[in-house]
């Protein structure tokens, strides 16, 4: 699983700078993206690096479900992104809010805050499927070019 | 003695219920205007440990649970209150005795509308400021 | 002059720019006050509750918290076993109580690793999350998830443990022995580590009594609390285990219950694979009668507390929770204030906030209310501390 990424990733030339997000998740998602950096990934020797702050920014990666106190900072943080920014979504609340969709502090689905480019669902999502999600979108990107 | 005998012997005259659920939960009723006076004893006098506090909506009323734990034998005891005036409803806050339950009774206020009479820093713990000033998520009249 | 100056602390995670969750007031090094805001992880799951029926009702609590997913269903499971009476089968007493304990490896090895990494130590950061995923692997075998397990159902488990996983789990966890002999040294007789954290961050027994504190934070501080032996569950009542208590309430205290309790939880999950049950798994509830019950579990974290209250019908009419977190976090108004920026950063981590409480600090300027850090900058100022204090240990030896 490890070296198919190893494969991909060869490919790309550019370190990516990701910026993480949060707008009221439980957490899982936040800790598997922690987890990326962790020796058994390690996702830094393919230059991908957690920074931050937003302005240094390639990527935004989104987890959880946007409340009242959360959707107006997850704006303010796509403002302040150096364009173009890609946002990926990352777990299931923030692809689709799920249960929490019904919730009476949960006004809307992270797309309808910023715009999404990538939708990386899972509860959460293992960190080899973040992995390869972002890896999906940045050659997708690249072949757009 | 056990807890529960030394509670019903120094409160006799202020428990209007006693409902023993199983031998280690354990609920009781009082008046609202009890509450300053039990929570002290149960917390200070009897050193209980006091584990949170829920608020609900009921046809009767606004009920309270107060659930004190006694850790030396696992039991819960909840005490009980009802607060029948729905237009206006208030109880003593407990915050004075207990700095502990400041943020418990933050959150009923905002959840449930009642206030706490006494309360060093009655505003809101979890809902947005942008949040309607008169709309109680956890009142049954409440539509999201 | 001095004038109060407020610190906004940072992320307990590497991100966040605003909105404030902890506000320092400082004067000088010294942090006078603290106000802790917080509302930006609430999902209004209790509300959710009373719109779902008892079987959802476990996985939405699941999701309250990722780190300790387990022990709100658990929690809530056995409120709801509390509430209708329900006789739950020992195996599936057995394999809840295995479940608890990997979680709570899980869980005191990623605090290791994230208090590692706020005072500067990196390896520490990541020796922890790699000798973490075994354990994830472990749950993934047994449940097929490495977070959010779903093995809670009321009146017993989802799934069993098969026996050919059993001599896996056992090596896993032998392995992990010689792990946490590593953490123990490393932290117990490291003279920077306990420059660093002896007599920092102070929540005294008295001021854990008043504000109610839970878990490993009550339990450095001298309270000998734990839900598993107090009020037990699972078979916490069959196997033979020790509470792990100190007295000195500082941030070292808090480090040393959490590596000794992985002893501990290493212990419980060997003898319940040797002793469990061969049966059932489930009681195959039907209905819940009208109500009350009250639920306790130990989380990582301390005590969660649900209570649920049926009608009758399918569905609660009211479910409160109450994560530990709750009460520990509150504490910091008194832990962390008295003590410098420095260590603002370790202390208000010390009580392992569950992450999804906790999102940032700001230091601001009290007078000019002008935001002067945010949590990068305290997470630095931590680690920098650690750094003057290896160079002056260095030159007295």
């Amino acid at each position: 699983m490890g070296y198919n990424m190893n494969l991909k990733l060869k490919a790309l030339t550019k370190s990516i700078w990701v910026f993480h997000a949060a707008t009221s998740p439980c957490n899982n998602c936040d800790i598997e993206v922690l987890d990326v950096l962790t020796p058994r990934h390690d996702v830094e020797r393919f230059g991908i690096v957690l920074v931050g702050s937003i302005r240094h920014a390639d990527v935004l990666l989104v987890t959880g479900v946007p409340n009242y106190k959360t959707k107006e900072r997850l704006k303010r943080i796509y403002a302040q992104a150096p364009q173009p920014c890609l946002v990926i979504a990352v777990g299931n609340c923030a692809c689709g809010r799920i249960m929490f969709k019904d919730s009476y502090n949960s006004p809307c689905p992270v797309d309808e805050v910023v715009p999404v480019s990538a939708y990386i669902p899972g509860c959460p999502p293992k960190p080899e499927a973040i992995i390869a999600g972002v890896v999906k979108l940045i050659q997708k990107v690249k072949g757009q070019k | 003695m056990p807890i529960q005998d030394e509670i019903k012997e120094k409160l006799k005259d202020k428990i209007t219920n006693w409902y023993e659920h199983s031998p280690k939960r354990i609920y009781f009723s009082i008046k609202p205007q009890d509450i300053k006076n039990v929570a002290s004893f149960l917390f200070i006098d009897l050193g209980i440990r006091f584990a949170t506090a829920s608020g609900q909506d009921t046809p009767k009323g606004f009920e309270i649970l107060y659930h004190f734990s006694f850790d030396k034998t696992g039991e819960i005891l909840s005490v009980r209150v009802l607060i029948e005036d729905k237009k206006k409803p208030e109880i003593d806050s407990i915050a004075p005795i207990f700095v502990g339950a400041e943020w418990i009774e933050r959150e009923i206020w905002e959840m449930l509308g009642i206030n706490f009479v006494g309360h060093p820093n009655l505003k809101r713990l979890l809902l947005a400021d942008e949040w309607p000033q008169e709309q109680y998520p956890l009142r049954h009249e409440h539509e999201s | 002059m001095s004038h109060k100056v407020i610190v906004p602390i940072g992320p307990y995670h590497p991100l966040q720019e605003e909105p404030e969750y902890f506000r320092l007031y400082v004067e000088g090094e010294k942090v006078v006050d603290i106000d802790i805001v917080i509302g930006y992880m609430h999902r209004g799951i209790e509300k959710l509750s009373e719109s779902k029926h008892f079987d959802q009702v476990t996985f939405l609590v699941e999701r309250i918290c990722g780190i300790c997913s387990n022990s709100h269903p658990f929690a809530y499971v056995n409120a709801m076993e509390d509430l209708a009476k329900i006789e739950v089968p020992e195996r599936a007493l057995y394999i809840r109580t295995i479940i608890a304990e990997l979680e709570r490896l899980h869980s005191h090895l990623l605090w290791l690793g994230l208090a590692g990494h706020f005072i500067g130590y990196n390896t520490v950061w990541m020796w922890s999350w790699r000798y973490r995923e075994p354990v994830l692997d472990c749950f993934e075998m047994i449940t097929g998830n490495r977070q959010h397990y779903a093995m809670m159902k009321i009146g017993g488990v989802r799934r069993d443990i098969e026996e050919d996983d059993i001599p896996q789990i056992k090596k896993m966890v032998d392995d992990l022995v010689a792990a946490v002999d590593m953490f123990k040294g490393a932290v117990m007789d490291d003279p920077v580590i306990h420059a660093r954290l002896k007599g920092i961050g102070i929540l005294t027994k008295q001021q854990a009594i008043d504000w109610s504190v839970v878990g490993p934070t009550a339990r450095a501080s001298g309270i000998n609390i734990d839900v598993r032996r107090d009020d037990p569950y699972g078979v916490y009542d069959k196997v033979s285990w020790n509470v792990i208590v100190q007295k000195e309430g500082d941030i070292f205290a808090k480090t040393v219950v959490r590596i000794l309790e992985m002893y501990e939880s290493i212990s419980i999950i060997r003898q319940c694979l040797d002793k469990m049950s061969k049966g059932e798994i489930d009681a195959n509830v039907k209905d819940i009668p009208p109500g009350e019950g009250i639920g306790r579990a130990e989380a990582p974290r301390g005590e969660v507390f649900h209570y649920v209250r049926s009608d009758g019908t399918n569905r609660p009419i009211r479910h409160k929770v109450r994560a530990p977190s709750y009460m520990n976090v509150a504490s910091n108004k008194v832990a962390a204030v008295g003590g410098t920026i420095s260590d603002a950063a370790i202390t208000l981590a010390a009580v392992d906030p569950c992450y999804c409480c906790t999102e940032r600090l700001t230091v601001i300027q009290k007078d000019t209310d002008k935001k002067i850090m945010d949590g990068w900058d305290l997470i630095k100022l931590s680690q920098e501390k650690t750094e003057r204090l290896k160079n002056s240990i260095k030159f007295k030896v």
